[in-house]
């Protein structure tokens, strides 16, 4: 469903994306790893078009999303949702309203429809009954599923996370994983996540790449990944130091 | 020497990068500007925290404006008996020039710094870029309301400077200084011309353009935390309040020039 073919991007003089090629399949979730800086928001950005690659492409269902016209490349991004790493939920905005606001900038529904579904889409996150709150009275975690519900009031069929679990204690990095998993089995979308949490990316993933040199330097299966013999991974999976990826 | 050339063609660089972005920015504004969807609450929202909020200090600063600058021409006009020219002089100074530069002033340390931090705070926090995930323009949402509003809120703040500083001239001359009521009013009025009016108004529309546009570009590509964010706060301020009096001069100029 996404496909990313010889991938290019350099800020400057720095290349960040040097051939990367991948797909990632409809209605799984791909998690891309790599060590901090390697260059995995700037490939996700690439995906929902917030960047413009150098030299490569981008498909979705086959079609190369880079010769799209404005108003294509919009109508494309409403099939998108983004959780991102804070959740980038509007602080000036209730959780209700931070969830309703893509639905009343996208559909003619009633308010009653769109009260529905923002109790159904918080209600889906654990959040039920807290759509009165704002931003600042939530947790880090709070935060997450409340940003997970904002992605999924227009019931995308992609969802992009930007490391889920960053900045979270484990237990509330395991209920963010259930979440989105639990979530990506009833909703069926495609799911694409970009984490260097291990433990979130075999929980989460039905797939996992490793972006190391500007490339995908592996990528199958979590039991595929786990066995994998290149030194990157191998380094990267033992936690540490010492390796090929220097610090 | 090399050495400082290369600083100076870097601050230029710099320079033409900056005024480059804002009048990008400013063109894309005006693309989206007539493009539905138009989010008229948003834009009585800011028209409310632009220009309603601003009333008060513009009001105190607008009365206080007038009243001492009747008091300082008097002492002067007193020199050739010419007091009658209080009023007009107050008044000219306040249409032409100081209600639209002092209000413009006045809006910048309020309102231009509150738009860069607030744009600056959702840039830092990725709301900027969550706007854009929802395909929502981040220059429709949150830069056209704000320029709109500015454009329509200054100049009736400039109207409301111009009001209570010639009644704080007034109440100052007549009450404090023993000028004659009538003369003070006939001569203002026979002083003041439409132009000098409306010529203020232009001007204070230009600077709200201004205060608006600066303050949404910095806010737009604030970095870094909450450094970044006060950085642009102050940045906004400092390039809208010496934009402002730098057009005012070639406004002026381009205005009244003969």
């Amino acid at each position: 469903m996404i496909e990313i073919r010889d991938l290019h991007k350099s800020f400057g003089t720095q290349r960040v994306l040097d051939g990367v090629n991948l797909a990632m399949e409809r209605g799984k979730t791909t998690v891309i790893v790599g060590p901090s800086g390697c260059g995995k928001s700037v490939l996700i950005k690439h995906i929902i078009g917030l960047l413009k690659p150098d030299r490569g492409q981008i498909l979705i269902d086959g079609e190369d999303i880079g010769t799209y016209n404005e108003e294509r490349r919009a109508k494309l991004l409403k099939r998108f949702g983004f959780l991102f790493q804070s959740g980038a939920l509007f602080d000036s905005m209730s959780l209700a309203e931070n969830v309703s606001f893509p639905l009343r900038e996208h559909t003619h529904l009633s308010e009653k429809e769109i009260m529905a579904k923002v109790e159904e889409k918080l209600k889906l996150v654990g959040l039920g009954g807290a759509g009165s709150k704002y931003p600042a009275e939530l947790s880090g975690g709070m935060k997450k599923r409340a940003g997970l519900a904002r992605a999924i009031a227009l019931d995308p069929d992609i969802i992009i996370f930007d490391e889920p679990t960053t900045g979270l204690d484990p237990v509330m990095s395991d209920a963010v994983d259930n979440m989105i998993r639990e979530t990506q089995e009833y909703l069926k979308f495609t799911a694409v996540a970009i984490s260097h949490d291990m433990a979130s990316t075999f929980k989460i993933g039905h797939k996992v790449a490793m972006l190391y040199n500007g490339k995908i330097v592996e990528e199958g299966t979590p039991e595929e990944f786990k066995r994998s013999k290149s030194p990157v991974v191998r380094q990267f999976l033992a936690r540490k130091a010492e390796g090929p990826i220097k610090v | 020497m090399v050495d400082i050339l290369e600083r100076v063609f870097r601050r230029f660089e710099l320079f033409a990068e900056e005024l480059g972005g804002i009048v990008y920015l400013l063109f894309e504004t005006l693309v989206w500007m007539v493009r539905p969807p138009f989010r008229f609450s948003v834009i009585l929202k800011q028209m409310e925290f632009i220009g309603v909020q601003s009333g008060f200090i513009v009001f105190l600063t607008g009365i206080f404006t007038g009243m001492v600058f009747a008091l300082q021409t008097s002492y002067a006009f007193r020199l050739f008996a010419a007091e009658n020219l209080v009023g007009p002089s107050v008044a000219l100074a306040l249409t032409r020039e100081l209600a639209p530069v002092l209000t413009g002033l006045m809006v910048t340390g309020r309102a231009g710094s509150a738009i860069a931090a607030e744009l600056g705070t959702m840039k830092v926090t990725e709301q900027i870029d969550a706007l854009y995930s929802m395909a929502i323009s981040p220059v429709q949402y949150l830069v056209f309301p704000r320029v709109i509003s500015a454009i329509i809120m200054v100049p009736l703040l400039t109207v409301l400077f111009q009001f209570v500083g010639f009644w704080g001239s007034y109440f100052v001359g007549v009450y404090l200084l023993d000028l004659n009521s009538y003369r003070f009013i006939q001569d203002t009025v026979y002083a003041l011309e439409l132009k000098d009016v409306y010529t203020g108004l232009v001007k204070s529309a230009f600077f709200g353009l201004t205060i608006a546009v600066v303050g949404c570009y910095k806010g737009f590509y604030a970095e870094g935390g909450a450094e970044g964010v006060g950085k642009a706060a102050t940045h906004s301020v400092v390039i809208s309040s010496v934009t402002i009096l730098v057009s005012d001069y070639f406004l002026t100029a381009l205005m009244f020039g003969q």
